[in-house]
């Protein structure tokens, strides 16, 4: 039986959810013998070029290229997994939500302490921001959902081998944190 | 034991209970925790929050305000009433704005902790993302309103502990906020960080300045062990 194919994104987040799960040491090796990579930051490949059993998704929805390509995974991904704050509530991006988009552009590219002839950056190549950080959920299904910020390397291979291997979760309790 | 010991039944165990205790008195004693979040042992009970809520006889009530009386029987942790304390806390999560990687008292929030013991993986309402008024005038205390859950128990503390007053609620409904004694800012009123209100929040609403982040991340209240864990080892043990 072929094995698994695994995708993974970065929305708007900070990459760490990816970084904790570079951290499972050696256990890398082991998840390379569970699953085969398709479109992920981790190796590059930018296309989905076939059907894929699971897809991790890091990060909030803020602009438009997050809602097209969240919208590819669940058309290509057979689960989907929020991981992380971000992905599931928003997280540190979201605390501009209680601000109006303008205001926040106005600070950050006109009006901040540190601008020098402020201009607001309009260039058709920069996706364009939505009024407020979304979390995955809003915009597509999802299927499970990993917290913490990020989740640990131990989270991470506790869920990931489980699901792989068809077992229950059960993750313990020091496992599920919100930061 | 003496006559006056009343015996009432939470999740099918016979629990004795002093006259005048109420059922979650009667329910930490024997060991069996009620999941709270604006109740605070050393505070008059609140009933603000409902997470404490429990079936008397059928009836849902808040186990930090109804007295314990004989023949009760009291459903507690059951899927049902776990179900309904996590949609409260889920609510207060949406309504508020919660950033726990961003605040200081992850780790030894109740709110949070409160979230894990009933197993909230993930905050599926959509978030209101109202902004709230922050207070930093004050010299050695802040108040970021977007952390409160309205328990009171600032309220309560700095009224019937401290003897005075600093806070009060203004507002209703969802405009219901927590509000200072003094015409503008926390830093007019006779708050110190020495208070008892000072270091009551469940959450990180109102925060001793220059204090954050002192306990390492694994040595925090609600690091390995849920919310809970004292009053159920304290009667096991």
């Amino acid at each position: 039986m072929a094995k698994p194919l695994l995708a993974t994104a970065a929305f708007t987040g900070c990459f760490g959810c990816h970084m904790s799960l570079l951290d499972i040491d050696d256990r890398i090796l082991k998840l390379v013998e569970l699953v085969e990579f398709d479109k992920s930051p981790i190796n590059d490949i930018k296309t989905f070029s076939r059907p894929v059993d699971v897809g991790l998704l890091e990060g909030g929805i803020s602009n438009d290229e997050n809602v097209e390509q969240l919208r590819l995974f669940r058309e290509n991904c057979k689960i989907l997994i929020s991981v992380g704050q971000c992905a599931i509530t928003g997280g540190v991006p979201a605390m501009r939500n209680t601000v109006p988009l303008k205001e926040c552009f106005e600070e950050a590219y006109l009006r901040g302490p540190s601008v020098v002839d402020g201009v607001l950056p309009n260039d058709p190549d920069i996706p364009i921001l939505l009024d407020k950080v979304y979390p995955c959920h809003e915009v597509v299904k999802i299927d499970y959902f990993l917290p913490g910020c990020p989740p640990s390397a131990d989270t991470l291979w506790a869920a990931l081998t489980a699901l792989l291997t068809g077992k229950d979760m059960g993750l313990p309790y020091e496992l599920i944190k919100y930061d | 034991m003496s006559e006056d010991t009343i015996t009432i039944l939470i999740d099918g165990k016979a629990i004795q209970a002093e006259p005048g205790q109420t059922i979650m008195q009667a329910a930490d004693a024997a060991g069996l925790y009620i999941p709270r979040l604006c109740g605070h042992k050393d505070l008059p009970p609140g009933g603000h929050c409902r997470v404490c809520t429990v079936k008397v006889n059928g009836r849902p009530a808040s186990a930090c305000t109804f007295p314990a009386v004989e023949g009760q029987v009291i459903e507690s942790d059951t899927d049902e009433i776990n179900t309904l304390r996590r949609t409260v806390i889920e609510m207060l999560f949406v309504e508020g704005n919660h950033t726990c990687p961003a605040c200081e008292a992850s780790g030894n929030c109740e709110l949070q902790a409160l979230g894990y013991r009933l197993g909230l993986v993930a905050t599926e309402l959509p978030y209101l993302n109202v902004p709230r008024e922050m207070d930093a005038s004050h010299k050695d205390v802040y108040i970021d309103r977007g952390r409160c859950v309205l328990c009171g128990r600032c309220v309560r503390a700095s009224k019937l502990v401290d003897g005075k007053t600093v806070f009060g609620f203004a507002g209703r409904g969802i405009g219901k906020r927590v509000a200072v004694d003094a015409e503008h800012a926390l830093s007019e009123t006779a708050m110190s960080a020495t208070d008892k209100a000072a270091s009551i929040c469940p959450t990180g609403c109102l925060v001793v300045k220059g204090k954050g982040w002192a306990t390492p991340v694994g040595k925090r209240d609600y690091d390995t062990m849920p919310i809970g864990s004292d009053i159920e080892q304290q009667a096991a043990g």
